[in-house]
């Protein structure tokens, strides 16, 4: 018990940080991003849309090692490999369907004649989108930025493939737990993996709990 | 003067029909446009508001609106399923057309919506919805006024009411009006002209006693129920019982006609 607590004490706590930091961070970008992507795929009748929506969603079906050996290619010109900077644009590439797909959803999901309206109104692509589209599409706006925060603290194979482990520059949580089962450091790495479980519970669960009382409360708000 | 000169391919609901229309709507005119469903009525509103592509002219005023946009047409619409905005209240669904508070005051208090003015759409009646959806239609003082079947979710009382604020909207903003509408009620009431289409073309045209009272000896009918000796009728929202010779069949559902002799 005393061990255990000993350990709890100088549990060092900074991949975890690392960790949201990259989240964070990919998450803002990816918003900024796939909302206009999102937003266009929605309403484009173009036939090279199912081009882009496979490119899209290749991160899904691909290894990560796939990924993640591409991007060292690519960023050997760049200077980017084994840096946070490098994590942050990988994560970028990884995690796009996680934010694309949940808002083309919601969008498509809309009532038609709704955004013909704004367009009779006289307001255009980008009016409709922010005061009349994203209103409208909140739960989707959350799921898209909760799974996409979470899909990147949960990253594991391009994080390693393209960071390593370089302590508070690219030692994210899910490498440190690695690192520790290594190292044979179980003690630790039983810590940090229910922490990582505990976290990634409860932002299911908070975007659980905020889309059933979106839907429930849409039918009887009076 | 609008002078509609179309023709798209449409996948109805017999198959593939063409959507062929060549019409003239004088300046200020209410036009009725009735006909069964899939026939292409909600499509020719929907090319004349710029939402659909077709083939052939849009000629407006003497202008060719090919390359108008949507936006730029000064139209008011109103959808058969209304398209409100439901992230705003009923009077920010009018301000977001046009932040004019007075016209849409004045609006709201036609359409009976003051009391509701706060309220959020999920929250109100199909019949408020259809007001709202009006109101809002006029917030851009249209040049042209397409309307879905407006009445169609309507108890009668309100109908007669709307029918009254429509005609008198139509008048006051001096816009040229195209409703659909399958009852004749409104058609008689309200339109100057109607026409009627099947599968994509207008079967008929001309004013609504002109095109309703073909023969006014004759009355259509539905058979709603078949009995030994008789049948029910149902003509408009009647219901009549007809004795019949038992020698002639009638199934439900077949349409009749029935012809009286005075």
């Amino acid at each position: 018990m005393h061990e255990l607590l000993n350990t709890i004490y100088t549990l060092d706590l900074a991949p975890f940080a690392l960790s949201f930091k990259l989240a964070t961070i990919t998450t803002l970008i990816l918003f900024v991003v796939a909302l206009p992507l999102a937003w266009q795929l929605s309403q484009s009748p173009s036939k090279v849309k199912p081009i882009i929506e496979s490119l899209v969603s290749l991160p899904l079906v691909l290894p990560p090692s796939v990924l993640g050996f591409y991007l060292l290619v690519a960023f050997s010109s760049f200077d980017l490999a084994f840096t946070f900077k490098g994590l942050v644009v990988a994560s970028c590439f990884y995690s796009l369907p996680f934010m694309v797909q949940p808002l083309q959803g919601g969008f498509e999901s809309l009532n038609k004649n709704m955004i013909e309206s704004s367009y009779i109104a006289g307001k255009n692509k980008w009016v409709t989108l922010f005061r009349v589209a994203l209103p409208n599409i909140k739960p989707a706006l959350m799921t898209a930025l909760i799974i996409t925060f979470a899909h990147t603290v949960g990253e594991f194979g391009v994080v390693l493939m393209i960071g390593g482990s370089i302590p508070d520059e690219t030692r994210v949580a899910s490498i440190a737990i690695y690192d520790l089962m290594n190292n044979l450091e179980y003690g630790k790495a039983h810590i940090y993996s229910a922490i990582m479980l505990l976290i990634s519970f409860a932002v299911l669960l908070s975007v659980y709990i905020f889309n059933h009382k979106q839907k429930y409360f849409k039918g009887v708000r009076a | 003067m609008i002078a509609l000169k179309i023709n798209k391919a449409l996948c109805g609901a017999k198959g593939e029909m063409n959507l062929e229309v060549d019409l003239k709507i004088k300046q200020g005119e209410f036009l009725a446009i009735s006909g069964e469903s899939g026939a292409g009525k909600s499509t020719l509103l929907r090319i004349l508001a710029g939402l659909e592509k077709a083939d052939g002219e849009v000629i407006v005023n003497g202008q060719n609106w090919k390359d108008v946009p949507v936006q730029q047409r000064q139209i008011g619409f109103v959808f058969q399923d209304f398209g409100l905005f439901e992230n705003m209240s009923v009077e920010q669904n009018l301000l977001f057309v046009s932040n004019n508070k007075e016209l849409a005051n004045e609006l709201l208090n036609i359409t009976q919506l003051s009391e509701l003015k706060r309220r959020k759409p999920n929250t109100l009646s199909g019949g408020q919805k259809q007001r709202v959806a009006l109101a809002r239609a006029f917030m851009n003082y249209p040049k042209i006024l397409l309307l879905d079947e407006p009445l169609s979710a309507l108890n009668h009382e309100m109908r007669l009411k709307l029918q009254n604020d429509i005609l008198a909207l139509h008048q006051r903003f001096g816009c040229t009006t195209l409703m659909i509408s399958h009852d004749a009620s409104d058609i008689y009431r309200m339109a100057s002209h109607i026409i009627v289409m099947e599968l994509g073309k207008v079967i008929k045209e001309g004013t609504a006693k002109e095109v309703f009272s073909t023969n006014t000896s004759h009355l259509n009918g539905e058979v709603l129920e078949v009995q030994k000796d008789k049948i029910v009728v149902l003509i408009g929202q009647q219901l009549i019982e007809l004795k019949v010779s038992k020698d002639k069949q009638f199934n439900i559902g077949e349409r009749v006609e029935i012809q009286a002799n005075f």
